[in-house]
């Protein structure tokens, strides 16, 4: 790389030394239910954080391509599955700070789901198309499910990939137009079944945190395609068409998510795809209650756990600016600027704390929420996802 | 010890930058170079891959662009590709910087 960052390895070093004396030991007793992670994007390394004094424990290197990283936790919370751009599926024991497995499982993946009863892991992949499950206790291959559309077997991107009750996993096809719910309820091979014409380019997905719906953003068209779990004779159902209002949409700079829900006040809140506005839907009867203007195009609304509020961060070139709605007057309260390239929020279980990661300044900002103070601030290398142990235990995350 | 790094790592990407991007290389000074290449990296490479050997676009490795003329590398950044997530970068970068990314590209990273 040409103006590459010479720093790096000099940053990475004093750091490890640092960490290395303060890992966790073996042998000395603690719980997971305070303990995080933070993707070091450009460094494809994490750091394993706690959230009681706010430090970093440990840093776990060589996890190759995170572009694009996501995780998941075992049901016991202490290992993390970590999901690469690369195809690499990671095992992290949080407890020691190491790697215990690694496997790349395919060119090029986007993210992963745990089974309900935590015994599977599953890897959705854009090149080769489809979905492959391995086993969470030692990443032994399961099953692979090709991503096979139209008449001459072609392989679509899968995207929007949660687990639901009942040992499911249900994901979308982009260029299939396409959502399918692999059941393993049944063992190793799964009963899976399709639904076509769901609408244009599924790009991403969420499922509600009662595990009932499954909802897909469409990035071809004008609206979101709902599938009710509990009745999946039903089949999709097209919600929210039409809400850009005809009106040419704005450039995307960067493709929003919508894994990170936020259903607070029984309500969901999504980022509008090529308008700067966050969609506002009332499940009961699936109509937009309200549109809150936003200062970009959105990426994450995040909903505290109390639902009180929504953060939202946004697409280049208004990553620097992060939004707070209060959801009671369904208006943008606060605005505060972290600094470059906010990538991710995540709250602390009780909601007393969110983190920030200011990938392009190399730091974790931990704020208060309800201040709006910024509490501390910790060093890590072009930070972007930070996921905390809590999600071991909800449905979809 | 690594600013001697970085600035002979800079004076190389800028000398390269002069020849092959002609005339319209004085406009892009050292700065903007160095925001360009972070852009690049982390901005496009959040669909392209951060080694920009494709994600949710398609790889833009100097391989992959071998048989893509200059003129219509440049129009798809500026433009973008109607119906795809590609999107139209001109309301962010002039047309001299995206001859400058085309350049890049063909290099490599
Ligand atoms: C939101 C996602 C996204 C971002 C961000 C993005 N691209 Fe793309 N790009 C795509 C997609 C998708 C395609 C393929 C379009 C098609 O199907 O023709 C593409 C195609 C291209 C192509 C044509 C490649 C070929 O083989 O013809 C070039 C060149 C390109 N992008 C450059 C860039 C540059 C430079 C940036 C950053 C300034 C960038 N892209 C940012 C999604 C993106």
């Amino acid at each position: 790389m040409r103006y590459g960052r010479t720093w790096l390895p000099a940053l990475v070093a004093s750091l490890g030394l640092l960490l290395a004396s303060t890992a966790t030991q073996a042998g000395e007793l603690r719980g997971t239910g305070d303990l995080g992670v933070v993707i070091e994007r450009e460094a494809g390394s994490l750091v394993i954080v706690e959230h009681s004094n706010r430090t970093t424990l440990a840093r776990v290197e060589d996890l190759g391509d995170f572009s694009h990283a996501s995780v998941k936790f075992s049901r016991d919370a202490r290992y993390a599955f970590v999901f690469g751009r690369d195809g690499g599926l990671s095992r992290i024991d949080l407890l020691t700070g190491t790697l215990e497995n690694r496997v790349v499982q395919a060119g090029n993946s986007v993210g992963g789901a745990i089974s309900q009863d935590g015994s599977l892991v599953a890897v959705s992949n854009y090149e080769p198309g489809g979905v492959h499950v391995f086993r969470a206790d030692d990443l032994g291959e399961v099953a692979r499910i090709p991503a096979e559309f139209g008449d001459d077997g072609e392989l679509s991107r899968v995207v929007g990939l949660v687990d639901a009750p009942g040992q499911k996993f249900v994901f979308s096809l982009f260029e299939a137009g396409e959502i399918w719910v692999a059941d393993f309820s049944d063992g190793d091979e799964p009963d899976i079944r399709r639904f076509e014409d769901v609408g244009k380019q599924p790009y991403d997905a969420l499922i509600t945190p009662d595990g009932r719906y499954y909802i897909a953003g469409l990035f071809g068209e004008d609206g979101l395609v709902l599938l009710d779990l509990w009745d999946l004779d039903a089949g999709p159902q097209r919600i929210m068409d039409g809400y850009g209002r005809g009106e040419e949409p704005l450039p995307v700079f960067k493709m929003p998510h919508l894994e990170g829900w936020a259903a607070a006040d029984g309500k969901l809140f999504l980022p509008a795809v090529g308008r700067h506005e966050l969609l506002v839907v009332d499940p009961d009867g699936w109509q937009e209650v309200a549109r809150i203007p936003t200062h970009g195009q959105p990426i994450f609304a995040v909903a505290r756990p109390d639902g009180r509020q929504v953060w939202v961060n946004f697409a280049y070139p208004d990553n620097d600016v992060v939004q707070v709605v209060d959801v009671a007057d369904l208006e943008v309260a606060h605005e505060i600027e972290p600094g470059p390239g906010v990538l991710h929020m995540e709250f602390t279980p009780r909601g007393e704390q969110v983190w920030l990661s200011v990938r392009d300044e190399d730091r974790v900002e931990v704020y208060d929420p309800d201040s709006m103070e910024r509490i501390t601030s910790l060093e890590a290398i072009t930070p972007s996802g930070i996921f905390m142990t809590w999600r071991a235990h909800r449905t979809g995350l | 010890m690594s600013d001697s790094i970085r600035l002979a790592s800079f004076f190389g990407g800028v000398a390269l930058a002069i020849t092959v991007a002609g005339v319209s290389a004085g406009e892009i000074d050292e700065q903007r170079a160095r925001e360009l290449q972070h852009l690049l990296v982390q901005e496009c490479g959040s669909c392209h891959g951060l080694q920009l050997t494709g994600g949710l676009g398609p790889p833009l490795t100097p391989d992959a662009l071998e048989d893509r003329g200059d003129t219509g590398l440049k129009a798809v950044i500026l433009h973008g590709v109607p119906g795809t997530a590609m999107p139209p970068w001109k309301g962010l970068l002039t047309e001299e910087e995206a001859e400058w990314l085309v350049d890049f590209l063909r290099e490599g990273l």
